[in-house]
Order: structure tokens, then sequence, then C-alpha cells
């Protein structure tokens, strides 16, 4: 069954609960083979058996369709966590940046802050960042606007940053006040 | 290019949506530019980070189970 790890994956992503997770990726793969036909040859496989995925999500185990979260990002500037890393800093003094301290970051923790987005951010950013799907494919799986697509993610990339440092803080990886220029 | 210009269309960057000509001018800054340079290399390896953090195996018995939904609803295939 092909691509059955990263569809399960962001099942889980989606729904945050794996029972819902193993439903929703069991109907995606029986609703791929049932629609099989639909698929056209030389199409991209992994961008279609996504496509029906969050279909499936969003017309079964998402709650009635909500208003766009409403999200403040005004205080999250570009480089959000580069920056409170001391990242520019140890550039700047020949060092490499502190991704050091993400890599101590527990998998349970980024999960976490990934599935703590607003699903329009967390649905962009999932696809784009962990799957590596384009604007255009993240475009006709969501079917939303490419100018969506991208408003989506920039917001979504920020508060991400954001969530990260915050766990970081939280769990003693990083002090709160970290360098910022 | 300054750095505020730069780091602005840093993501455009990452996600290889600019034209060849901003592509080409971003490249340049970042080759002079240790702290841009930096940021940008943070970015790359950050969203490789997530990715690989947000992996999950898939439940043994989901496979099966998949598999077993699959074969009730094809006609048997002839085997090979």
């Amino acid at each position: 069954m092909p691509f059955m790890g990263p569809l399960y994956s962001a099942a889980l992503r989606m729904t945050r609960n794996p029972t819902d997770a193993e439903d929703l990726v069991q109907e995606t793969y029986l609703r791929a083979y049932r629609g099989f036909e639909g698929f056209k040859e030389g199409t991209n496989l992994k961008a279609w058996l996504y496509r029906i995925l969050t279909n499936t999500y969003i017309n079964q185990y998402r709650a009635a369709k909500r208003r766009p979260d409403q999200v403040d990002l005004d205080d999250v500037e570009d480089l959000y966590l580069y920056r409170r890393l001391g990242g520019a800093e140890a550039a700047a003094a020949g060092r490499s940046p502190e991704t050091e301290v993400l890599e101590r970051m527990p998998e349970s923790d980024v999960k976490e802050a990934v599935e703590s987005l607003p699903e329009q951010f967390r649905m962009a950013v999932l696809l784009a960042d962990v799957e590596g799907f384009a604007y255009k494919e993240i475009a006709e799986i969501l079917d939303i606007p490419i100018g969506t697509v991208m408003s989506r993610l920039h917001r979504g990339r920020k508060l991400l940053q954001k969530r990260l440092w915050d766990y970081a803080v939280e769990n003693g990886l990083a002090t709160g006040t970290g360098p910022v220029r | 290019m300054d750095c505020n210009e730069a780091i602005h269309q840093i993501y455009h960057y990452l996600d290889g949506v600019l034209t060849d000509e901003s592509r080409a001018a971003i490249a340049r800054h970042l080759d002079f530019c240790p702290p841009c340079s930096g940021g940008y290399h943070f970015e790359v390896e950050l969203r490789v980070l997530i990715a690989r953090k947000c992996h999950d195996e898939v439940p043994a018995d989901l496979r099966h189970r998949i598999a077993e939904a699959i074969g009730h609803e094809l006609p048997p295939e002839p085997t090979v």
C-alpha cells in the first residue's frame, strides 16, 4: 500500500486522535480503490491520495465548518525562532546556528506544536513542510487558490515557530530571554 | 538587496517559487551576509527536523485491516 506511513502521520496530525486517524486512513484507501478510475495516469499519486484523505477528513471527522480562526501574529517577526535562539549572533561569531536546541526537543512536543495550530494553518504547514508538496499541489489538495495557500503557510509557519519557542522555554531547553535582534 | 528584503522573501526562496532573477539576487545576498545566511540555513534545517520528528509508525494491525478491507472490495486477482 503506497504512502501509508506519511498518510497515517498526516491523519494523526489532522484528527489528533489515533482511533480516528486509523479509521481515516482506512477510509482513504477504500475510497482510493473504489475511485481508482478517477486517477489519471501520469499525475501525482501521492497528491491524489492526500486529496482523498483531506476531503474525507473534512467531510467526516471535522466538526461543522467554522469560521477561519483569528490569530494575532503581529508580534511574530520573520525568523522568529532563529533570532530567539541567538542564531544571528552565533553566525556572526562563526558558530553554527542553534538547531541543537530543537534537536533535543522530544518528538511528542514537535507533534503537539503542529497539532496546536488552527486547522487551516495546520493543513497548509503539514502539506508543505512535512510532506513537501508544492503550492500548486496544496491548492489542488485543499481546493483553495494559490494565494490562500501562501497566506495560510505564512501565518502557519510563524505560529508554529512561536509554539516551538514556547515549548522550548517551558521545557528549559531555552531561556525566555533569548537574544532578539 | 538589503537584509530585510532578503529575509522577507526567504520562505519563497526556500519554496522555490521565485523568478530566476529574484533567486539570484537573494543567493548573492546570502553569499555575503553571514547572519542572513545563518537564518536561511536554520530554516532549511528546521523544516527537515519538523518533518523528521512528525513521523509515526503505522500500527501493524491497521495495515492488516486495510489489506483485508480492500480484499473484500476487489474480485480475487489471479495469483502470479
